[in-house]
């Protein structure tokens, strides 16, 4: 019971820190990001590699991922999603699913179809005693993780300019150009920090799920996206609340009702909460008005 | 010449719709007799039919009803599986494969049709990315679904599990047809192109009915301004479920057309990205326009194995091509751009008469 909580509090965390990076483009540029979740299996590789290959410690090839996708986030965003500013939201959203193809398939070509296993960078940390039961150290780094970049967001997006400038953009676009923000640097500014999460992310579920092939990052994107209009989209605690709750029901559903059947209750659960609370748990309610 | 004129404009788009398909219809034949028909576009043909009925069927609620939905593959996995279950169960009191092929159509799209009823009302309540996302979960679910489902039938009818085969207690004669996460396996192939043709001309004369009917109008003023129409006495919830019903209905059909022309069929085939890749032939053909989505999904079908000389680069070339024109048709300059071509063109024709 306590070791699933645990477990499911670790893979919430996970989703989680990737909702966190669809929520905030949601809220500042109103667009599905589909080609999120492909980020993450980037950084994945990208530490697998640096790792493997290159023999680097794994702090360091952390670094070298979270770079790595904090620029692939900006050129993807200036390439292909700023062209299309004042489009409509299903162009920009057929546009993310073309971005998606696209990182999924340049991985099959780079790093071929074969899954690689990736090295535990934690193995030489101890697994600590709680209530009885044994808590891997990715489990607890990853829950730390979670709460050190939900803080620094918090703060960040409330103390800085550049936060401020992010929540006026998503508020109203044309008041805040008025106001002197440029609003294209602050969206770019958006996509980097989001890719840059999902770096992190993507790091924190290889290794807790240590397989990866250019397809890893599809499913737990998809889900993170639940889990983000889940906790109401455009929220940051909401992104938290909607990934851990996300997780908790995912390992619950596994351990007591059915493997197979996990993602269903999952997705379930989600349809009912919008059923009852059509913005998500945390959203804004905005009024119609005529 | 006086007579087509006369026509209204919608009449004849329909007929020009009516007219690419039996062209195409046509052409495919003609190339079979001349050996023109390559084995890899023969196997295509029914694949392209389905896919064309249902990004028919997806315009129909994106399109006309403006919601999106990124489930639609849900209800072409219930059309396909509940088609597949008939046909194999009625083989042997109904020989004829025509007649089969018929029936398993209609109760696939019955089937798929009650699915559409059952999500439709909850999730109709719902608004745009709200929606989607719910449509999403459910197409989700139906695939989770029959991951888990078993079906097997014996002399004394048909059985269903949601555990195993061994739990499905059938007597010695029994045959399985739906293995969990294997699907279904041992499929009679009763689709032909000439059905799914046919298939295809009842399905564009439904849709083109209900959208230039009445209830099309009142399904196009909900779309258009939800609040107006209500207030003048349109009945919301009811016209969007019309659409959204029919639609999943019509999904259906084509799953069980799609499913017949294969021997095995799993449930993954009807996963997220076969919405994705629905929902994409819908938007690059145009959004509500009906000749659009034909033309696209056709050719969508066809170009991964069309680039297939790039080999390991096509679905890279694929994506790319995808971004690209939904840039090149997007974007305000370039479109100007097109536009302002398009003007000079003219101005030097008047320049020169």
């Amino acid at each position: 019971m306590l070791a699933n909580l645990i477990n499911g509090i670790s893979l919430g965390s996970v989703y989680a820190i990737i909702a966190l990076g669809y929520t905030m483009v949601y809220g500042i540029a109103k667009m599905l990001n589909f080609a999120h979740g492909d980020v993450i299996m980037v950084g994945g590789y990208i530490s697998f590699c640096s790792i493997t290959y290159l023999g680097w410690p794994p702090a360091l090839a952390v670094l070298a991922s979270v770079a790595v996708c904090t620029v692939l986030g900006i050129v993807i965003e200036g390439l292909a999603y700023k062209p299309l500013r004042n489009a409509t939201s299903l162009a920009v959203l057929i546009t993310a699913i073309g971005v998606s193809y696209f990182l999924q398939n340049a991985a099959l070509l780079i790093w071929t179809s074969n899954t690689k296993v990736f090295p535990n960078i934690f193995a030489n940390l101890p697994a600590i005693q709680m209530g009885g039961t044994q808590v891997a150290p990715v489990t607890v780094i990853t829950v730390l993780a979670n709460i050190v970049i939900m803080v620094a967001l918090t703060l960040f997006t409330s103390r800085t300019k550049m936060g401020k400038a992010m929540r006026a953009v998503s508020e109203d676009k044309g008041a805040a150009t008025l106001m002197g923000i440029n609003v294209n640097r602050t969206i770019s500014m958006t996509f980097a920090i989001g890719s840059g999460l999902a770096a992190i992310a993507g790091v924190l579920l290889c290794t807790a799920y240590p397989t990866l092939m250019p397809t890893t990052g599809a499913m737990p994107g998809i889900k993170a996206f639940t889990a983000a209009v889940f906790g109401g989209i455009g929220s940051i605690p909401g992104a938290m609340l909607g990934g851990v709750l996300l997780g908790v029901i995912e390992i619950f559903g596994k351990a007591y009702v059915s493997t197979q059947l996990s993602d269903a209750i999952v997705f379930a659960v989600l349809i009912i909460v919008l059923l009852v609370k059509p913005t998500g748990l945390l959203g804004h309610q905005v009024r119609e008005k005529v | 010449m006086e007579f087509i004129r006369k026509l209204k404009k919608h009449t004849k788009v329909s007929f020009l719709n009516y007219g690419i398909v039996i062209a195409f219809y046509f052409a495919v034949q003609i190339m079979a007799v001349t050996g023109h028909l390559s084995n890899s576009l023969k196997g295509q043909l029914i694949p392209i039919v389905s896919y064309v009925i249902v990004a028919l069927a997806l315009n129909l609620v994106v399109g006309i009803s403006g919601e999106l939905s990124l489930g639609h593959a849900g209800f072409m996995s219930v059309g396909a599986f509940s088609g597949v279950v008939v046909s194999m169960s009625v083989a042997d009191s109904i020989p004829n494969p025509g007649l089969r092929l018929v029936i398993a159509i209609l109760v696939g799209a019955a089937l798929a049709g009650v699915a559409g009823v059952v999500i439709g009302i909850p999730v109709l309540r719902l608004n745009g990315d709200y929606l989607a996302i719910v449509t999403l979960a459910f197409g989700e679910i139906i695939k989770n679904v029959m991951n888990c489902l078993y079906v097997g039938v014996d002399g004394k009818g048909i059985h269903v599990s949601f555990k195993d085969t061994a739990s499905l207690g059938m007597a010695a004669d029994g045959k399985i047809l739906i293995n969990g996460p294997m699907g279904a396996t041992g499929i009679t192939k009763l689709s032909t192109f000439m059905a799914g043709t046919i298939l295809l001309v009842i399905v564009l004369v439904i849709i083109q009915n209900l959208v230039n009917s009445r209830t099309g109008l009142a399904i196009m003023a909900i779309r258009d301004n939800r609040i107006a129409a209500e207030a003048s006495g349109v009945p919301v919830t009811k016209h969007k479920l019309i659409a959204f019903v029919t639609s999943a209905a019509i999904a259906g059909a084509a799953g069980a057309l799609y499913a017949l022309n294969y021997s095995t069929i799993a449930p993954k085939k009807f996963d997220f990205n076969t919405s994705i890749l629905i929902l994409v032939f819908v938007v690059l053909g145009g959004i509500g326009n009906m000749t659009g989505t034909i033309i696209a999904a056709a050719l969508l079908t066809m170009l991964p194995e069309l680039l297939r000389k790039f080999a390991d680069y096509r679905m890279l070339i694929y994506a790319i091509v995808l971004i690209l024109v939904m840039i090149a048709t997007n974007n305000e300059k370039i479109r100007s751009f097109i536009r302002g071509i398009g003007k000079s063109a003219k101005k030097e024709d008047g320049a020169n008469e």
